[in-house]
């Protein structure tokens, strides 16, 4: 990056100037992402919606990109400079260990991502905010580790689960209720898969399972064996069977009340 | 002031060539192989920290003989241009084609600079094709020319004689195990015609591997993968050495040792490569490279 902005730094996305303009400036918008960790590793996931005002812009985008080998970003926020910023961001992390013959460290990594949000800092301030979540497997730790974000760049790490987007607020409500920190790698996909649901069903930005389409969401696990997304049959098979259950209870599992 | 010696073109040329001839001479041979699955790149290397033989991109690896920092210089340069091309463009759009096109512009000019010594050393470059007939290998001389080879390719030291050989032995087709003892078996020939012992843990491998999962086909090939590969027999190897490309089965316990996938040299610190680089050159082989390795 630092290369690239000597010798191109039109081809950075903070360098370019803006068209001044009035009012709301509508773009595709990325919606929810959510996380949560497991002895062992961590998993990320993410609905497929991507919405323009209140059309529906995209059903089937992807908004969990894998970062390297031990780590991946989800996105939300203005679809395109998110997708850009991502297509940088993995683009440094190989060149860092090509060039350096070995990866960057997890906090590194996280660092590296917060300084690319604040350099979107003047896009932010008209609209096109990019807010993403960082997880990876912290192989000096052997965890799993989840770093949310502000439009600034402000970086903290989340203990055990975090969400982003619109829908964040369902999602994170949801998981607050149904996390343990014992979960097996199983329980922790059905999780985030509830708390997409649960988002989706409270939030008109975030997309649902869409049975009749055959599109779920992306859901992707970092253990120590490296980065690894769900097949569609995989990630169909999570998401059918949640709306199976919810076919009898519709607001989802029920925590105790005391 | 005296005058200075008129010296004709040719004979500045032939001297500047001489030079880089003997500086890449005097470092240690390595050869670039052709096998079913790929392409595999076998040296031999004391140092476990400083590589011959690096990723490029996707498909692309990256081999040197010569003077150490002069070729980290352009293989530094190599993976800038490779980087950037693959974000302007795509990642299919960075070719080894392209890459050798403009090592031989810098090596070219640098050659023909009276300003500037020329560089000592001699590249490799090779890009794996979906199948074996898009493979391609490009030797870079010194001098900023391109030789399109095919099958085996060896550079440095006795390069000649090691060509030779490998071209009357190498045949398409060969299993990983096969065209790695064969490697080795070219590589322990010395100039008088004696054959010498290279332990494995001198031996630096790496390939590029058609049949990898992932997007980026170079992996190295050290610790017991190795080992096991050497041991193997020709034949009784083939259908063994096939799933250990894949790497995956052994990553857990092999963990840092490359089942990682990444490069080799992950925990040696290589941050600091840069500054002890030519001390470790030096003091690994200090004896008979003169830090030409």
């Amino acid at each position: 990056m630092d290369f690239l902005s000597g010798h191109v730094p039109e081809m950075l996305p903070g360098n370019r100037s803006l068209p001044p303009v009035q009012g709301a400036f509508e773009a595709p918008h990325g919606t929810t992402i959510v996380a949560a960790t497991f002895p062992g590793g961590v998993v990320l996931a993410g609905d497929r919606r991507a919405t323009m005002g209140n059309m529906i812009a995209q059903r089937d985008m992807q908004k969990v990109f894998p970062a390297d080998e031990y780590s991946a970003v989800g996105i939300a926020g203005t679809a395109g400079l998110a997708i850009e910023m991502v297509k940088l961001f993995q683009l440094e992390l190989e060149h860092f260990e090509k060039v350096e013959g070995t990866t960057l460290s997890l906090e590194g990594k996280a660092n590296r991502l917060s300084t690319m949000i604040r350099g979107n800092l003047s896009m932010a301030m008209q609209g096109l905010a990019v807010v993403p979540l960082f997880a990876g497997f912290d192989v000096d730790r052997g965890k799993g580790r989840i770093f949310s974000y502000d439009v600034t760049g402000g970086r903290s790490e989340e203990q055990g689960y975090a969400s982003t987007g619109s829908g964040s607020l369902f999602a994170r409500g949801s998981m607050k209720k149904l996390y343990r920190d014992d979960l097996t790698e199983e329980q922790a996909l059905t999780l985030v898969v509830q708390a997409l649901y649960d988002a989706a069903d409270d939030d008109s930005a975030t997309g649902g399972p869409d049975l009749a389409r055959r599109l779920f969401p992306i859901v992707t696990v970092i253990t120590d064996e490296g980065f690894r997304k769900l097949t569609d049959a995989e990630s169909s098979e999570v998401a059918r069977s949640v709306v199976e259950r919810r076919l009898q209870e519709p607001d989802g599992p029920r925590a105790a009340l005391l | 002031m005296s005058t200075p010696f008129y010296v004709s073109p040719q004979q500045a040329m032939a001297d500047r060539a001489e030079y880089a001839r003997k500086g890449i001479a005097r470092g240690r041979s390595l050869v670039v192989l052709q096998y079913a699955d790929g392409i595999v790149f076998v040296g031999e290397n004391p140092s476990r920290a400083l590589h011959k033989f690096s990723e490029i991109y996707d498909r692309i690896g990256f081999a040197a003989a010569g003077k150490y920092n002069e070729y980290e210089n352009l293989r530094i340069g190599g993976v800038r241009y490779a980087d950037l091309r693959g974000y302007t463009y795509d990642r299919d759009d960075v070719t080894a084609r392209g890459l050798a096109n403009v090592y031989a512009q810098t090596l070219g000019t640098i050659f023909s600079s009276a300003a500037e010594k020329p560089y000592e050393v001699e590249l490799v470059v090779a890009e794996v094709g979906a199948g074996p007939e898009g493979d391609q290998i490009y030797r870079l001389p010194h001098d900023g020319s391109i030789v399109d080879e095919h099958g085996s390719v060896a550079v440095g030291g006795n390069a000649e004689q090691i060509s030779g050989f490998l071209d009357q032995r190498h045949r398409d087709g060969m299993s990983l195990a096969e065209a790695l003892k064969l490697a080795v078996q070219a590589l322990s020939r010395e100039a008088n015609g004696n054959e010498r012992e290279i332990p494995a843990e001198r031996l630096e491998v790496a390939v590029l591997d058609r049949t990898r999962p992932q997007q980026r086909k170079f992996k190295r090939i050290v610790g017991r993968q190795l080992t096991r590969l050497l041991d193997a027999d020709g034949a009784g190897a083939t259908p063994t050495d096939a799933p250990s490309d894949t790497e995956e089965p052994d990553a857990p316990s092999s963990g840092d040792a490359g089942g990682t996938g990444r490069e080799g040299a992950a925990e040696t610190g290589a941050g600091e490569t840069g500054k002890d680089g030519k001390d470790g050159a030096d003091g690994a082989d200090g004896t008979e490279g003169s830090g030409k390795e």
